[in-house]
């Protein structure tokens, strides 16, 4: 018996090792990666429709037990729903804050080389490296001992979530402007254009693509952010979903957490999805040659 | 410098200082501001009575007994600061090495052998990058349970005599999670430099007699060197400061890592120690920080 094993061992690894074949070796290693990352979470989101109480046993399929049906589904329970709403207000007051001031901010840093828009470029690097933990600790404190009057809560989390996303917005324009250089907006300010105009009717159609994508990675990253908006809620009525799911995941353990999961990363899904769409168009737009696509004035998005 | 002299109309010198300010003010604001408050924290005084934090935010008034206190703890033995930061650093050396391990040929498979599944494999890898970490330790947290799955089978395939309980307090757990939830940080930036190393490269070395192995070790591998240290730094930066994988996988105190003394001192309101600690780990990871950014920064104008 052992002899058999170790020759059907030795063809197996012949057959992943042979050297004239395609890579097998790396085509499993792939595969299983594959299968390690994803299905754990595809398992998470099928005990989502478990018809019963169990997050380990599956009991048959229901559709709505633990979205709408059930008492502590997540449409009825009070804390999931709260959760949720949290969530979905926070991501998007942090989209309208950090989206625009992040894109200006990226436009500006790129045109105007100096010393103190360095130094203003470095902090900001420097906010996207620190580790999570250090900036929620540091506006803990700002929060709970010098800007008291804000105070710990909703606003807190949205202030300190918007400084922490600026660095998406600036980083994905700033990477966007690369290909698109100044000569739209030179021609345009040379036909007789204000500085304003120039922006508004060129650079901004141009960068259309880059502000869709930073719509879209800012929202799907603050929906998911966990140690700024933990450290910086107050009680259960600033919980956001990923704080619940820390907070009760080993301790009430029923698939209506499964179905606010769910939600919420189908809520990034699309939006992850919308920036990628956004960025792979404007890249094959390039590659046809922006010149002919971008005429002043037309807004580029729409195209 | 400026092309478009001469006709039309130029910017004036506020026009893009004005763009930049309000996000300027909002790193001022929230980021600047915060670390020194920190600071103000970590070197300030106590209420004598009621133990609560009294920052001075005059550097001169600045005491660093406390402080001292703190970095103190971490070089005696048998402190509980100085265990958790060992086994912190256990901890991440081990998950990165993890996180290389997989992450490398995972890059290098979609760089040269998905062919015209590339698109397909990428957005799978690229998925649980955007996932929510939470989600993905929650997801987990369900298999790993006594009764979960994991245990059912490993017990069916003869693997395990009986359950095993995963989820109390053992440090294989933590490892494991940590490299589930940042090996897709390493692919990332592994993946983009492999893919750019040009084929002829490879040819030549083929063409000059040098086997698969020989082409990888000599040419592969050293253009691929500046990646994998870009790619150490991503995933170790923010598992310095991870306390959540810890709490959902083990929660005890002998797994305890340097972010769980970091919040753990803030909620019992040992307010000071926190902000020491926090500082502590900045001065710890402040070099490989700017090692990092002037790695990626130097990419960046070659990319130019």
């Amino acid at each position: 018996m052992p002899a058999r094993g170790a020759t059907t061992a030795r063809r197996l690894l012949g057959w992943l090792m042979n050297p004239w074949a395609k890579a097998r070796f790396l085509w499993v290693i792939a595969l299983a990666y594959m299968l390690w990352t994803l299905l754990p979470v595809a398992i998470a989101v099928g005990f989502s429709f478990n018809a019963g109480k169990s997050q380990t046993a599956w009991q048959g399929f229901s559709v709505s037990r633990w979205y709408l049906d059930d008492v502590s589904s997540v449409w009825q329970d009070d804390s999931l729903r709260t959760a949720l709403i949290q969530s979905l207000k926070l991501s998007t007051l942090t989209v309208l804050i950090a989206v625009p001031i992040g894109v200006a901010f990226g436009l500006a840093i790129d045109r105007w080389r100096g010393r103190v828009s360095r130094s203003a470029n470095m902090v900001m690097l420097f906010s996207f490296i620190t580790p999570e933990i250090a900036v929620a600790v540091a506006l803990f404190l700002y929060f709970s001992q010098l800007a008291t009057v804000i105070g710990l809560g909703l606003k807190a989390q949205v202030l300190g979530l918007s400084m922490y996303e600026i660095a998406y917005p600036v980083i994905i324009v700033q990477a966007r402007l690369l290909s698109i250089g100044k000569e739209y907006e030179e021609a345009a300010m040379d036909l007789g254009a204000s500085p304003m105009q120039a922006l508004r009717r060129v650079l901004l159609p141009l960068l259309m693509p880059a502000i869709v994508a930073s719509v879209g990675i800012v929202f799907a990253t603050s929906i998911d952010n966990f140690v700024i908006s933990q450290r910086l809620s107050i009680g259960a009525s600033t919980q956001t979903v990923p704080i619940l799911i820390y907070s009760t995941a080993r301790t009430a353990p029923l698939p209506s957490l499964n179905a606010l999961a769910t939600i919420t990363l189908f809520a990034s899904t699309i939006m992850i999805a919308v920036a990628g769409l956004a960025l792979r168009s404007a890249s094959r737009r390039d590659r046809g040659g922006a010149a002919a696509t971008a005429k002043i004035g037309l807004p580029v998005a729409g195209g | 410098m400026r092309s478009g002299s001469g006709r039309g109309s130029f910017r004036p010198t506020w026009f893009w200082p004005t763009f930049a300010a309000p996000a300027t003010f909002w790193l001022l604001a929230f980021f600047v501001v915060p670390f020194f408050v920190i600071m103000a924290i970590a070197f300030g005084g106590l209420d004598p009575v009621f133990l609560t934090p009294e920052p001075r935010y005059n550097p001169l008034d600045w005491q660093f007994g406390s402080f001292a206190d703190v970095v103190s703890q971490l070089f005696s033995r048998e402190s509980i600061y100085q265990q958790t930061f060992i086994r912190t650093l256990a901890y991440v050396t081990l998950a990165t090495i993890g996180c290389l391990l997989i992450g490398y040929p995972v890059a290098y498979f979609i760089a040269r052998h998905a062919a015209r599944f590339k698109t397909a494999f990428l957005v799978a890898f690229i998925a649980p990058f955007w996932m929510s970490y939470m989600m993905r330790m929650f997801a987990w947290v369900n298999l790993l349970q006594e009764e979960g799955y994991v245990n059912r089978i490993l017990v069916n395939l003869g693997l395990l005599p009986s359950p095993r309980l995963w989820l109390q307090g053992r440090p294989s757990t933590v490892i494991f999670g940590l490299i589930y939830g940042y090996v897709p940080f390493m692919i990332l930036p592994l993946y983009a430099m492999l893919d750019r190393i040009d084929r002829s490269t490879l040819e030549a070395a083929r063409d000059l007699g040098a086997g698969q192995i020989q082409t990888f070790r000599r040419i592969t591998l050293p253009l691929s060197r500046q990646a994998i240290f870009a790619g150490c730094m991503i995933v170790t930066l923010p598992m310095f400061g991870d306390y959540y994988t810890q709490t959902l996988l083990a929660s005890t105190r002998g797994t305890a890592m340097f972010g769980n003394l970091i919040v753990s001192s803030l909620e019992s309101s040992l307010v000071n120690a926190g902000a020491a600690l926090v500082l502590v780990m900045i001065a710890l990871l402040i070099i490989p920080m700017v090692f990092y950014l002037r790695s990626t920064s130097r990419a960046r104008e070659l990319a130019g």
